[in-house]
């Protein structure tokens, strides 16, 4: 089947389309998109189109009344209003279809489009709009049809409110925090200089104790402001008894501190505040480089995130409620509208429903559902509205069960940097050394007994090491970002590193959504039967007859004189007095079991003649073969698992080899337990890559889970990473890269103990003072720093990734 | 020497002006969004009304 080639560009959406709707001369693919133009036109805003060429978003089945209707209800507003007076109400959406210039335009004009908003404001990285809005000239719900309407419909979550705020405020903090700390390094650093450069010894006094305690004065606000996290997250960890990534870092600020508090009170000194500031203002700017890397994403999301937040109950007197998902109760019943979501399973009271499970199970083609049957929740109505019963409360239901089976609960990645373990041996080893020689200058020289202390602990500071892993993770988290691998955290690389058995989904994460392939099995058509079968398609709004309609080569249409299409079984259509069928196996061959194939299908006949079928394929994406040859040359073992039957067994084994392990027909729990069980076996650490729900358990039991996704943002199960579809052909570089960075923290490490080494051998005899320890200590964390920021880059391109 | 304690006095003060702009900047949000002010110039002429924070 070739793909119409001759298409017109939708004037709005700049999608390729083959129907159009005119008006002003422009061509439009949908109402939908038209209106959008024409709303805009009358508000004077054509110049949306001049900003961008990509700008406008397909409007198509957007029309869904009633979808947002619960945010008429005061509880909504409570929730999403961040300011809310009489005359005035502030709410923040997320909209992640703003993409462009153009949107920007759009998105900040909304007063010109109804006058009830007082002022739109866009942030274009966080994807966000602050809209104010007069609640007595507009509702909420408006503001949100009309955002919806213009193709920017708000990802909106009554329980994600809060944590769309808080993060923005900590942030700030965090850059109080630095600043106020840089602030105090540098003035400490300058009044320091005075006293390294006349050996510690300044002839003047009154500037001596001006310069201490100016220094001691400026120190105050770092030690128990800024440096305040590290102090609560190493005190929590100790209370658990686990010495944690910050214990060392607050021993040793205290250290410093305290012994350069000592100092300037006593009079012996000026202390070593500038180092001690200077710890905690890198050690902010690592932590603050490590979460701006995965600021813009999500990962841990509830499953009630993707449900509906609303749904029309039906009342016992036909009537219509919106009602709150989590207000349902069994025995109610629900009103599901076309591409709503089913929230609870349920029984279906209409006589027939189609229902597009892509969401939970990835399958793209909707099946079928009669009276009486069970509708899982997850399914997304296509087609006329449906009413049904509720079988389980939303917490009881289907997907949340494996939602909240135990994997869920179990937090993953708990690996720490190999450094870990080695840097709590290295705080007692340095407190010995320290011990030790403090003992032995104690005896020889006591005067010299409190230098060599202050000198070995400090130019030991294990931050280094530290810093080292801290910022290696952060830059290669950012070089896999990059190249479209979103990581969760930092814990994930070493996880990735460790991986030596890989387990992929079949639908969506090897085959993509887009473009099924659609093909004709059966005697060649004439030309003329093509253009019959097109024409008769382009009646029905079925998702299979679009995806043929789309797949036959023709512009002319023919008219019919009758058109007839039964739900669920297909249709009759009379063309130049002929009949034809078109649909399902048991409708036009007139059998109970589908004995022909194994696909899904949509068969052909005229005049009682069948003519063939057209049988739908998953198309696998690009570059698999290069992927599986790269992985087994890397020696992975590899499993597929697929939901679907196995008429496509052929295919895979093509593409990964007759050893791999292929399973069919698996259910999302049979996914986590095959993973569980491979993971019994001593040595092996899974990865799996999946996409839809229905992976999440499985995704959530591999030591890496790794959601697939043609759209990052749109959707991310709990998972470790989330990939870019087309990026799945580099999966054997980014596992290369990610062994790497043993070498690279390695490599940091011995050069951080060269470091050590040699500053301790000075420090023990006596031969370095307080003051070069404290000015070597910032300085090797920062030739440190550099060292491994330039080795991660270099290895990425070395690797490939770049 | 008291010009020394002096000028060392004046740093400071510059400095903290500099830290208190620093805040209030931060504050001000100006940071938060580095990038959308770029594209919202661009509108200028026909829409000034939408600009401020």
């Amino acid at each position: 089947m070739q793909k119409n080639t001759i298409q017109t560009e939708c004037y709005h959406c700049h999608e390729k389309c083959d129907e159009t709707v005119q008006i002003e001369g422009k061509s439009f693919c949908c109402e939908g998109c038209k209106q959008v133009y024409l709303l805009l036109s009358e508000n004077n805003m054509c110049s949306y189109y001049d900003f961008d060429s990509q700008a406008g978003i397909s409007a198509k089945g957007r029309f869904i009344d009633k979808r947002f209707a619960y945010l008429d209800t005061q509880e909504a507003i409570q929730k999403l209003a961040t300011f809310r007076s009489d005359n005035l109400i502030n709410v923040t959406f997320y909209l992640p279809q703003m993409h462009c210039a153009s949107c920007v335009y759009l998105l900040e004009n909304l007063h010109r489009i109804n006058t009830g908003v007082i002022k739109s404001q866009t942030n274009f990285q966080r994807k966000e709009i602050f809209v104010s809005f007069n609640p007595s000239l507009v509702s909420l719900r408006k503001i949100v049809e009309l955002l919806a309407f213009v193709g920017y419909e708000p990802q909106i979550s009554l329980d994600d409110d809060q944590q769309l705020k808080k993060p923005v405020a900590n942030s700030k903090q965090m850059i109080y925090k630095i600043g106020v700390a840089g602030f105090a390094f540098g003035n400490i650093m300058m009044l320091s200089f005075p006293d390294y450069f006349s050996g510690g010894n300044i002839d003047q006094h009154t500037l001596k104790f001006v310069f201490a305690y100016l220094s001691l004065t400026l120190s105050i606000p770092v030690l128990f402001w800024s440096a305040s996290e590290f102090f609560i997250s190493a005190w929590k960890g100790l209370r658990q008894g686990i010495v944690n990534i910050d214990a060392p870092i607050a021993l040793a600020s205290l250290i410093t501190f305290s012994r350069s508090y000592y100092e300037i009170i006593s009079g012996m000194g000026n202390g070593y505040l500038d180092s001690g500031t200077g710890i905690i203002f890198f050690m902010l700017i690592g932590r603050w480089f490590q979460q701006k890397t995965y600021d813009s994403f999500s990962f841990e999301r509830d499953y009630k995130a993707y449900f509906p937040l609303g749904i029309s109950r039906v009342l016992s007197d036909d009537s219509e409620e919106q009602s709150i998902i989590s207000n349902l109760k069994v025995g109610d019943h629900i009103r599901v509208r076309n591409g709503e979501m089913v929230p609870a399973d349920a029984t279906l009271l209409s006589e027939k429903a189609y229902i597009d499970y892509s969401f939970i199970s990835g399958e793209e083609l909707p099946v079928s559902v009669s009276r009486e049957s069970i509708v899982y929740a997850g399914g997304k109505q296509v087609g006329a509205s449906i009413d049904l019963e509720i079988k389980h409360e939303v917490s009881q239901s289907y997907i949340t069960q494996l939602w909240n089976n135990t994997a869920f609960r179990e937090s993953k990645n708990k690996e720490q940097s190999f450094i870990h373990p080695w840097s709590r041996y290295f705080t007692l080893v340095l407190f010995s050394i320290a011990l030790t020689a403090s003992i032995y200058w104690y005896f020889h020289d006591q005067h010299e007994m409190w230098h060599v202390l202050t000198s070995v602990l400090i130019v030991a500071c294990p931050c280094t090491l530290l810093l080292a892993a801290t910022f290696t993770f952060g830059n290669m988290v950012r070089h896999f970002g990059r190249s479209k691998l979103y990581l969760k955290n930092n814990a994930v690389i070493e996880s990735m590193a460790k991986v030596n058995t890989i387990v992929f989904d079949k639908t969506g994460t090897l085959t993509t959504h887009e473009n099924a392939l659609v093909e004709f099995k059966g005697p060649a058509l004439t030309a003329q039967q093509w253009i019959i079968i097109k024409s008769i398609v382009s009646h029905s709004s079925h998702p299979l007859s679009r995806m043929i309609f789309k797949s036959i080569e023709s512009d002319e249409i023919q008219m019919l004189n009758r058109f007839d299409e039964i739900k669920g079984k297909g249709i009759i259509a009379i063309v130049d007095g002929r009949e034809w069928r078109i649909g399902s196996a048991n409708f036009i061959l007139d059998q109970e079991t589908e004995t022909v194939v194994n696909t899904t299908s949509v068969h052909i006949m005229a005049d009682g003649i069948h003519l063939g079928y057209f049988a739908f394929k998953n198309r696998y994406r690009e570059q698999l073969t290069k992927m599986v040859a790269a992985l087994k040359s890397s020696n992975y073992e590899l499993h597929v698992l697929s939901g679907d039957n196995n008429s496509e067994r052929n295919v895979i084994e093509t593409i990964f080899g007759k050893e791999a392990k292929i399973l069919f027909n698996q259910t999302p729990q049979d996914k986590l337990d095959y993973i569980a069980n491979l993971q019994s076996e001593a040595k092996r650490n899974v990865m799996m890559l999946g996409d839809g729900l229905n992976d999440a358990g499985a995704l959530r039991q591999a030591n890496v889970g790794i959601a697939v996704t043609d759209q990052t943002g749109l959707f991310t199960p709990a998972c470790d990473a989330i990939l870019e579809g087309q990026q799945i052909a580099n999966l054997a570089l980014f596992l290369r890269y990610a062994r790497e960075e043993k070498l690279i923290v390695g490599a940091s490490f011995v050069l951080s103990i060269l470091y050590n080494i040699v500053g301790e051998a000075y420090a023990v005899t006596a031969n370095l003072s307080p003051i070069v320890a404290a000015v070597l200590m910032p300085i090797s964390s920062i030739s440190v720093i550099a060292f491994v920021t330039a080795l991660s880059t270099y290895r990425a391109k070395r690797v490939g990734l770049s | 020497m008291s010009v020394m304690l002096l000028l060392i006095g004046a740093s400071i003060l510059v400095a903290v002006g500099f830290l208190l702009a620093f805040l209030w900047s931060v504050k001000n949000g100006q940071y938060d969004d580095d990038y959308t002010p770029s594209i919202r110039m661009l509108f200028d002429n026909e829409n000034s009304t939408n600009n401020h924070n």
